[in-house]
């Protein structure tokens, strides 16, 4: 019983980060005044994306569904998941700064639970998610498929 | 070469824009630059007017009613039959089938014609660059009938090997399918060559050998004459020649089409039906099962109309001054690799950035409200006989100006300054 209201509270506690995560995120993108804007920061944080270890840019670590190369690499620390991509895309890169910037270092609830509203409040759906070029999609369902294998783990 | 310096001023590109209201926008504050007439065209004013004139004054079903306005749809419609059957210079209007686009002609083709004449060990020969659409029935077709599927390889500058082809001809060659002009490269292939070497290994093996010539890409800048070029099928699509989406054309030969069974059954395309047995209609109606897009056939007629009125002539050389422009203006430019460098080629210009994304390229482009294709553009194994994973595409068209081709040029170096760090 204990148990299972601390993680309850946790899950209560943590999901408020993510969504303030998400509000600074909106909050940020909200003094732009345009999508070049928009293009432009989230190449930059692409570019400030440090990468990741050579060795999981493979196979096993790549996400189908994007026009670019994308890999993703999880990993679990003290209950929580963490993330570490890399692409050949700047954008991409970028795209997945902001998931980790919300989502990584998070129990595999608190990931399966996030709605992500900040993709559609800072007006990167309409940009991106209507063409099947960019994998923003797949890498969210990839980062849930973690999760939930998490949540599934004995 | 004389000549072609001098069209630019005789072809009226301003006077032609103004039919495509489309063009006169605005994209994120900055005139609108479309380079990505490959993937589909505009369509002028006649077109736009033509469909909302179907739509407001005569929407009925065809072939059916015995009423005015179904009769007046049925005219308009039967009427573009033997409109594309003179732009393309076919025997006879029953030789023109519409469908769905280029992608659902192949389709009928590879399900009726491949079906019924492919057997096992069988040979079908296409091309390295091909779309996936002339690809992948042959694969499907191939694969049900335990059938080989063999490609023509292609040069460095992306032109078809001949001498490839006739090594791939073999007693077993029983279908040959290729492209007009490449969407990737604009490469234009040698198709009247293709079919004379075709023809002959034909007759020294005395087995018949149809060829089938995707001109989704080349018919709003070419002219097709199906009858000089001897072409058994030519696919191509409405959307891609200034007309609506969801219609296209499949010409066959009268002799050709009569030998293949039908595919989809419906309405039109029967003779007569009963439960213990269903007569079929004759060509063309026998490939044509259900209510068609007559909208859609309408205003392909309207977008053949404004072809006809306009010198094409003048609008090629129009589009080939774009192209030599482009190609002088991109590949001045460090780092910037033109892919597909054919001697005889439409109005595609495709490239790579040496250490910058393509899609990141085209997002910086778009941002400059110029629109433009990246990736693999359907034409995956052509990407990867470069070794590439995509390019960045502009493709042109006749109202597009050597001005719009300068500030791309102007877009593209400032892509690599803000991108490449």
């Amino acid at each position: 019983m204990n148990g299972q209201r601390n993680k309850r509270n946790r899950s209560n506690m943590a999901a408020s980060d993510i969504k303030q995560t998400e509000e600074e995120i909106i909050s940020d993108f909200d003094l732009f005044e345009d999508w070049t804007q928009k293009y432009e920061y989230i190449i930059e944080m692409g570019l400030k994306l440090p990468p990741i270890d050579e060795k999981y840019k493979n196979d096993n670590y790549r996400i189908k569904g994007c026009q670019s190369s994308v890999w993703l690499n999880s990993y679990e620390k003290g209950g929580l998941l963490y993330f570490e991509a890399d692409s050949d895309s700047a954008f991409v890169k970028g795209e997945i700064a902001l998931l980790i910037k919300v989502l990584s270092g998070r129990t595999p609830q608190e990931i399966m639970d996030a709605e992500l509203n900040f993709i559609d409040a800072i007006g990167l759906r309409q940009h991106i998610a209507v063409t099947r070029a960019n994998g923003l999609a797949s890498m969210i369902k990839q980062i849930k498929t973690y999760a939930l294998a998490g949540i599934n783990k004995p | 070469m004389q000549g072609e310096v001098l069209t630019a001023a005789k072809f009226d590109v301003d006077e032609i824009r103004k039919q495509f209201p489309v063009l006169s926008q605005k994209v994120y504050g900055k005139p609108l630059i479309y380079f990505d007439n490959a993937a589909t065209s505009q369509k002028p004013l006649s077109v736009i007017h033509t469909i909302t004139d179907y739509y407001s004054n005569y929407n009925a079903n065809i072939h059916r009613g015995v009423h005015f306005l179904s009769q007046k749809a049925s005219d308009a419609y039967d009427h573009v039959r033997v409109k594309v059957k003179e732009f393309i210079n076919a025997a006879a209007q029953e030789e023109i089938i519409f469908t769905g686009g280029a992608t659902d002609s192949i389709n009928l083709v590879a399900y009726t014609w491949g079906r019924k004449f492919i057997n096992e060990g069988d040979e079908i020969i296409i091309s390295t660059l091909e779309h996936h659409s002339n690809i992948v029935p042959w694969q499907m077709l191939c694969e049900e009938k335990n059938a080989v599927l063999k490609v023509i390889p292609i040069n460095d500058a992306g032109e078809l090997m001949l001498d490839g082809l006739r090594k791939l001809l073999s007693a077993k060659t029983r279908f040959v399918a290729v492209s007009h002009t490449s969407n990737s490269l604009g490469t234009i292939n040698p198709v009247d060559e293709i079919v004379d070497i075709v023809r002959k290994h034909a007759e020294s093996i005395q087995h018949d050998i149809p060829v089938l010539i995707d001109a989704a890409q080349a018919m709003i800048h070419e002219n097709i004459d199906v009858q000089k070029s001897d072409f058994d099928f030519v696919c191509f699509s409405s959307h891609k020649m200034l007309g609506p989406t969801g219609t296209g054309v499949l010409y066959g030969k009268t002799s050709r089409l009569s030998q293949m069974p039908p595919w989809r059954g419906g309405g039109d395309m029967i003779s007569s039906v009963s439960f213990e047995k269903t007569t079929y209609n004759d060509i063309p109606y026998r490939f044509e099962a259900g209510t068609p897009h007559i909208a859609g056939v309408i205003g392909l007629g309207a977008a053949i109309d404004f072809l006809n009125n306009m010198d094409r002539k003048a609008a090629l050389q129009h589009e080939l001054l774009l192209t030599r422009h482009a190609q002088h203006v991109l590949s001045g430019i460090a780092g910037v690799k033109l892919i597909g460098t054919a001697a005889h080629k439409a109005s595609v210009v495709s490239f790579i950035i040496d250490g910058v994304n393509a899609m990141d390229a085209g997002m910086y482009l778009d941002t400059q409200g110029i629109a433009v294709r990246t990736g693999h553009h359907c034409t995956e194994p052509l990407m990867h006989r470069f070794n590439i994973p995509g390019t960045i595409r502009a493709s042109f068209s006749f109202y597009n100006t050597l001005h719009e081709v300068n500030i791309l040029g102007e877009a593209v170096k400032k892509a690599i300054a803000f991108l490449k760090r």
